[in-house]
Order: structure tokens, then C-alpha cells, then sequence
């Protein structure tokens, strides 16, 4: 039963994986990375035999920050750019897609090579975590709106979270407070960044920031 | 034994699968408000185009009155290859799953033929419009069979639905089936011509799909065409029932109840759909039929890897 729900998270973490990379409206992209979050911390928590308390309130509070916090400084930093729609990506939509699902047998491929301990998960929880944070990266390379490659970079964290929390044995969570703690940086100051890039050229396109203006 | 009931199915879809048809528009009406046609109202419409005569163009040859006597009875022989949960298909064989598929390519193709053997622009705009769909939906429904067919090791549809949920509810193959399904009903909705890709009812020559491929038919052709879709609609449900249903029995009489049952429910999930979306610009619409190709292509991978 367990085996089955857990089988069923990692599916639907796939299918977010590829509605992100699918979606073109912003706010649909939020909303797709902060319900990840949700799904990552319920896998987080089943892929440990018996959670004890600090397990359970460490999850629960990382949880929080990602499908709760981030989401809203991105919707803020969405807001105050008036940005709701990826235009024109460098890479188109389906193709995104199809992409993604190479990039998901690529994954597949590679946790079957991988010698994970066999207790933490089946190897199909090993490819979805490959795959969360190959598409992060693809969002960071395929996209041109700052928001958008801010929300690959949460999404790749999500992907490293979660790897870290199923197969670090040893002392798992100080290894993900720091990334953690990294990404809520990052996260911090590319809010700030995006509003700047904003109001000095009038646009988040990061492909023309290149272009001098006077 | 079971080929009575196998029977009974083929006799109960020949006479009511038009009332599907109207169930779902049934179930739009009660979502605009209104009271909606009468269930029989398709019964009505066959009976009228029967009794009336045809006017053939000049520039038409036999490709267009062979159109819809061709596309009726790949239905029909659609309809004696496909299951409905338990109860097995009229005629199973290993490989069924690739003949029925094709069966459903030819008389799209009939259909496309006659729609171009009229000569008219506005009509081949259509038939290109469908054949390049279909192009796409083919692959999402034969991905996802053979996704089905590799889990449980089966190449006929009769096998493999009677297999599908023999292992119960907790079967580690679910999360296959699911994706296959979700993408079954997707290649439903777009084989059949429904709203998130074309609307029955349409006759707005922008968005057309089908319609407007038939626009020159009339009378016992029409009548042919009519109930050709409601047979093809119904081989496609019975499929998706046949995968999806995982509520199963040893008593044949109460598969067919509870396969019936499920029929129904599709046809009022198809008529909410219907009800609640818009449909797609014409240029959204192979970006969600390629979203249920990869479904399917995921189903494939989880069902082999």
C-alpha cells in the first residue's frame, strides 16, 4: 500500500515536471512548483522507515518555506513586474515536452546505473528526482523571463532535496538546512534582482540585457 | 457462455449507442439550464434522414457515396473487436489491438476521401485538419495499448482487459494503466470530435473538424455517418471501460451491468468536460493531443522499465 502511494507521488511529481516545462502562464508555473513542493515532502517523509519528531517538523518546516513562502515571493516579484506569461520561448512548448520526456528515459537510464541503497526506494523514486532537477535546469536554459529561470532553480532544488533526503544516510538534513538555506538566499535576492532588472529596463528579458541603453 | 454476453453487447451498442450520444447532450442541457432533447432525439433524426433522398454534385464520384457505407461498417467491425471489461469481444485474436486501431484509420480515411471527392476548398480544409490530428492521436492510442498490452503481457484486447485488474486494486501496474487511460480519454475526446477539440454542433467554418467534412452528405448517407460516429464513439468508451475499470466479477451478467455502468458515467464525465471547458484554438489542439502522446509514451516506459 505504502509501495503504491509512493509509486503514485513520484508519477504525479513526473507529470508536474512536464506541465512545467508544458505551461506557458507564469502563475500556473507557481503553482505547478509549490504543489511539487507538497508532493516532494510526502515522498520525503515515506521514504523514512520511522520519522521520528524532529523528522517529521524538519519536513514540515521546509515544506512550508517552498510551497508556501517562495511561491509567494515569486507571485510578489510577478506582481510588481506586471509579468504573467512566458512569451516566445527559446525553446517552443511541445517540443519542451518531448524534451522532457527524453530527458526523463536519460534519468531512467542513469538511476538504473546508479548503486543506491535498495532500502531507500525503488529506482523509480532514483529517475524522478534525475528528472526534477533536469528540468529545473532546462527551465534555467530554456526560458528567457528572469521569474521563470528563478522557478527552474527552486524546482532543481526540489529534485536535490528530496535525492538528498532519501539516499544521504548519514546526517541528511544538515546536508539540506544548508541548501536549503542556499536557495532561500538565492531565491531572497533574485526576487530583488528581478524588480531592479525591472524598473532599470523596463523588461525581465534576460536576453537582451546585453543591449546597452543610456 | 461468455460469447452470449459478448453477443448481447454487440446487439445492445447496435441499438443504443446513439442514446450515449444524447446522453451527453442531456447532461449539457442540465448544465446551460435548459431541459435538453429528448433522450430519443437521435432515434428521431436517423428516422428522418432514412426516409429521405440524396442529391449527389456532379463533380462527385464513387469515393463519395462509398464514403459512408465504408466508414459505417469499419465501425461495425470495430465494434465486434473491442471487449467491455470482462465480457470478451465477439472476435478476439492476438494482435486485435493493431487491427482495431486501423479499422478506425480506415474509415477515417473513407471519410477523408469522400470529403475530398466533393471538390470543395472549405471541405479539404477539413479533411487536412483531421488527418493531421489523427496523425497524432494514432500514435497516443496505440502507445498506450501497447503500454497495457506490455504490463500484462498480452497482445489481444479480450486478454488483455479480462487481465488488466486481475491482481486487484493494489496492483503495482495501476499507475500504468492510469496514465494509458487518462491518455485513452483524450484520444476519445479528439477521435470523436468532442469539445476540447471540435464541437458537434458547430457550424462555424473557422473551427471545424468533422463536421464540415460532411457537409455535402444528405439523407441515407448522412443517416450512415450519423450512427458511424455513435458506434465509433461507443468502441472507444467500451476501450477506455475495458482499461480503466477496475471493479471486476466472476458473474458475466453483472461485468456487462457494471460495464454498461461505466459507459454512463463516461458519457456524463464526456458531457462535463463538454460543459466546462472552452474549446482549444486550433493551434492548442496537437499541443494536447502531443501531452497525451507523451502520457501515453510515460505509460510505455513505466510498463517496460
Amino acid at each position: 500500500m505504502m509501495q503504491a502511494l509512493g509509486e503514485f507521488l513520484v508519477i504525479l511529481m513526473i507529470l508536474l515536471n512536464l506541465r512545467l516545462m508544458g505551461v506557458s502562464r507564469l502563475g500556473a508555473c507557481v503553482q505547478t512548483v509549490a504543489i511539487q513542493a507538497l508532493v516532494i515532502g510526502a515522498l520525503a517523509l515515506l521514504s523514512q522507515p520511522k520519522p521520528g519528531f524532529w523528522t517529521v517538523a524538519l519536513v514540515a518546516a521546509a515544506t512550508a518555506l517552498k510551497a508556501g513562502v517562495l511561491p509567494a515571493m515569486v507571485h510578489r516579484a510577478m506582481r510588481e513586474t506586471g509579468v504573467v506569461r512566458e512569451i516566445d520561448p527559446l525553446v517552443g512548448y511541445t517540443l519542451s515536452v518531448l524534451i522532457g520526456t527524453g530527458m526523463f528515459v536519460l534519468s531512467l537510464m542513469a538511476a538504473r546505473s546508479l548503486q543506491v541503497p535498495s532500502a531507500a526506494g525503488t529506482h523509480w523514486l532514483v529517475s524522478g528526482t534525475l528528472f526534477t532537477m533536469l528540468t529545473g535546469l532546462f527551465l534555467i536554459v530554456a526560458r528567457r523571463k528572469a521569474i521563470t529561470q528563478v522557478l527552474g532553480f527552486i524546482t532543481m532544488e526540489n529534485g536535490i532535496y528530496l535525492f538528498g533526503v532519501t539516499f544521504a544516510i548519514h546526517e541528511p538534513w544538515l546536508v539540506q538546512a544548508g541548501v536549503l538555506l542556499d536557495v532561500f538566499a538565492a531565491v531572497f535576492i533574485m526576487g530583488i534582482m528581478v524588480c531592479h532588472i525591472n524598473r532599470e529596463f523596463d523588461h525581465i528579458d534576460t536576453n537582451r540585457l546585453s543591449d546597452l541603453k543610456d | 457462455m461468455t460469447h452470449t454476453y459478448a453477443l448481447f453487447h454487440v446487439l445492445l451498442a447496435l441499438t443504443a449507442s446513439p442514446l450515449l450520444l444524447s446522453l451527453i447532450n442531456r447532461v449539457k442541457a442540465f448544465f446551460g439550464g435548459r431541459s435538453g432533447p429528448p433522450l430519443l432525439q437521435p432515434y428521431y433524426d436517423l428516422f428522418k434522414l432514412l426516409r429521405k433522398g440524396a442529391v449527389y454534385s456532379r463533380t462527385t464520384s464513387w469515393v463519395f457515396r462509398a464514403g459512408p457505407v465504408v466508414g459505417l461498417a469499419a465501425a461495425l467491425t470495430a465494434l465486434v473487436l473491442v471487449p467491455l471489461g470482462n465480457i470478451p469481444a465477439l472476435s478476439a485474436f492476438p494482435g486485435d489491438l493493431l487491427l482495431l486501431a486501423y479499422t478506425l484509420g480506415l474509415m477515417r480515411f473513407f471519410t477523408v476521401a469522400a470529403a475530398l471527392d466533393t471538390g470543395s476548398a472549405f471541405e479539404g480544409m477539413g479533411a487536412s485538419r483531421e488527418v493531421q490530428f489523427s496523425a497524432l492521436t494514432e500514435v497516443a492510442l496505440l502507445t498506450g495499448l501497447a503500454a497495457v498490452a506490455a504490463k500484462v503481457h498480452a497482445v489481444s484486447l479480450s486478454t488483455l482487459s479480462s487481465q488488466v485488474w486481475a491482481g486487484g486494486l493494489a496492483w503495482e501496474g495501476g499507475a500504468t494503466v492510469l496514465l494509458a487511460s487518462g491518455a485513452l480519454l483524450v484520444v476519445l475526446l479528439a477521435e470523436n470530435a468532442r469539445i476540447p477539440f471540435d464541437d458537434p454542433n458547430t457550424h462555424l467554418e473557422l473551427t471545424m473538424i468533422h463536421e464540415v467534412m460532411i457537409l455535402d452528405t444528405g439523407g441515407v448517407d448522412l443517416a450512415l455517418i450519423e450512427y458511424a460516429t455513435a458506434i465509433k464513439f461507443w468502441v472507444l468508451s467500451a476501450l477506455l471501460v475495458s482499461i480503466a475499470l477496475p471493479l471486476r466479477t466472476t458473474v458475466p451478467a453483472l461485468n456487462l451491468a457494471l460495464g454498461l455502468g461505466a459507459m454512463l458515467i463516461l458519457g456524463v464525465v464526456v458531457g462535463c468536460i463538454e460543459s466546462m471547458m472552452a474549446r482549444l484554438r486550433l493551434v492548442r489542439v496537437p499541443q494536447l493531443i502531443v501531452a497525451a502522446g507523451v502520457l501515453s509514451l510515460l505509460a510505455f516506459i513505466m510498463a517496460v522499465g
